[in-house]
């Protein structure tokens, strides 16, 4: 975990309720598509890293992003999931992919 | 000379980046960049790592529970504990329990933990695997012979960043009082991608 002064400060926290933006940039993105829009549960920071989007053109990648573990209910992200409701998906994300989301 | 030029057809894509991949290799060796010997030595590294220092780790965990409890909160300082050099490796342990089966996967390459387990094997770094075991677990896991009992919830791990992970699978019955050398014989890198459980031990008859 990077202790310099270029990393950006974590928002979130276990348990924060977040939905993964439904942006397509162009480039290297570590966010796979079948969870963007959806939302989902912290369950915990893994500490902050070189932001991979940059690291693929050469470039620093500082600040350093929170990268959080998110969990998403299976169903919440395929809308015909036809195994067992309390399945889960967890998927390491990206701060800057990560909005707040509404209470459930 | 360290070349490896693969063979292929000309038209399909994994020839053409067999092609590409030599290409370069040449051309950084040529440049000075790497030597010949250098690349030689990683393959041989990386060839030579099996999943044995996984193994270990969850031979220890089964029969030291406050060794488990550091393994699960932090996983490359539980490596390097047992002497195991794991570098920038940052390691999760996830556990399976009798509520919970974990798998896991890279959806979008083959993140795997190399400095732990070696190479990944090539059904791991297929598209089949990858598209549908966040999709249909379950059976993903039947294709490999695992049908899990009823109840069981599952818990897929897409390693997408900067982690990698290990399954900590249930320590089989028939087991108790054995060595940590012998625990971890029973332990297969299947077991810890999460597509296998480590088999029950049968008892032997009694002798009569």
């Amino acid at each position: 975990m990077t202790r310099s002064a270029e990393a950006a400060v974590p928002r979130f926290r276990p348990g924060d309720r977040v939905r993964v933006r439904a942006a397509h940039p162009p480039g290297h993105v570590r966010t796979p598509y079948y969870c963007r829009g959806r939302v989902g549960v912290i369950e915990r920071l893994c500490g902050a890293f070189p932001n991979p989007e940059e690291l693929a053109y050469n470039r620093s990648g500082v600040p350093a992003q929170p990268l959080y573990r998110v969990r998403f209910r299976a169903i919440e992200l395929w809308p015909d999931y036809r195994e067992d409701p309390d399945d889960l998906v967890e998927i390491e994300i990206y701060q800057h992919w990560l909005e707040a989301a509404e209470p459930a | 000379m360290g070349v490896r030029m693969q063979g292929g057809a000309s038209s399909d894509s994994r020839g053409y980046y067999r092609r590409m991949q030599a290409a370069v290799e040449e051309l950084l060796i040529l440049k000075g960049v790497v030597t010949a010997a250098e690349v030689d030595r990683q393959i041989e590294a990386m060839e030579s790592r099996g999943f044995e220092r996984g193994a270990r780790m969850v031979a220890r965990a089964w029969v030291d529970p406050a060794y488990k409890g550091r393994m699960l909160a932090d996983g490359s300082a539980a490596a390097e504990e047992l002497g195991l050099a794991v570098g920038p490796l940052r390691l999760i342990v996830v556990e399976n329990t009798p509520e919970v089966h974990n798998v896991i996967v890279c959806t979008l390459c083959s993140c795997y933990p190399r400095m732990l387990l070696g190479i990944p094997p090539e059904w791991y770094k297929s598209r089949a695997y990858r598209s549908r075991v966040v999709r249909e677990p379950r059976a993903v896991l039947a294709e490999f012979g695992m049908d899990l009992p009823a109840g069981v919830k599952i818990r897929v791990h897409d390693s997408t960043a900067d982690m990698r992970y290990l399954v900590l699978p249930m320590r089989p019955a028939g087991t108790d009082g054995w060595s940590e050398e012998r625990l971890a014989g029973l332990v297969t890198r299947d077991a810890l991608i999460g597509v296998a459980r480590v088999g029950e031990v049968v008892q032997a008859p009694p002798a009569r």
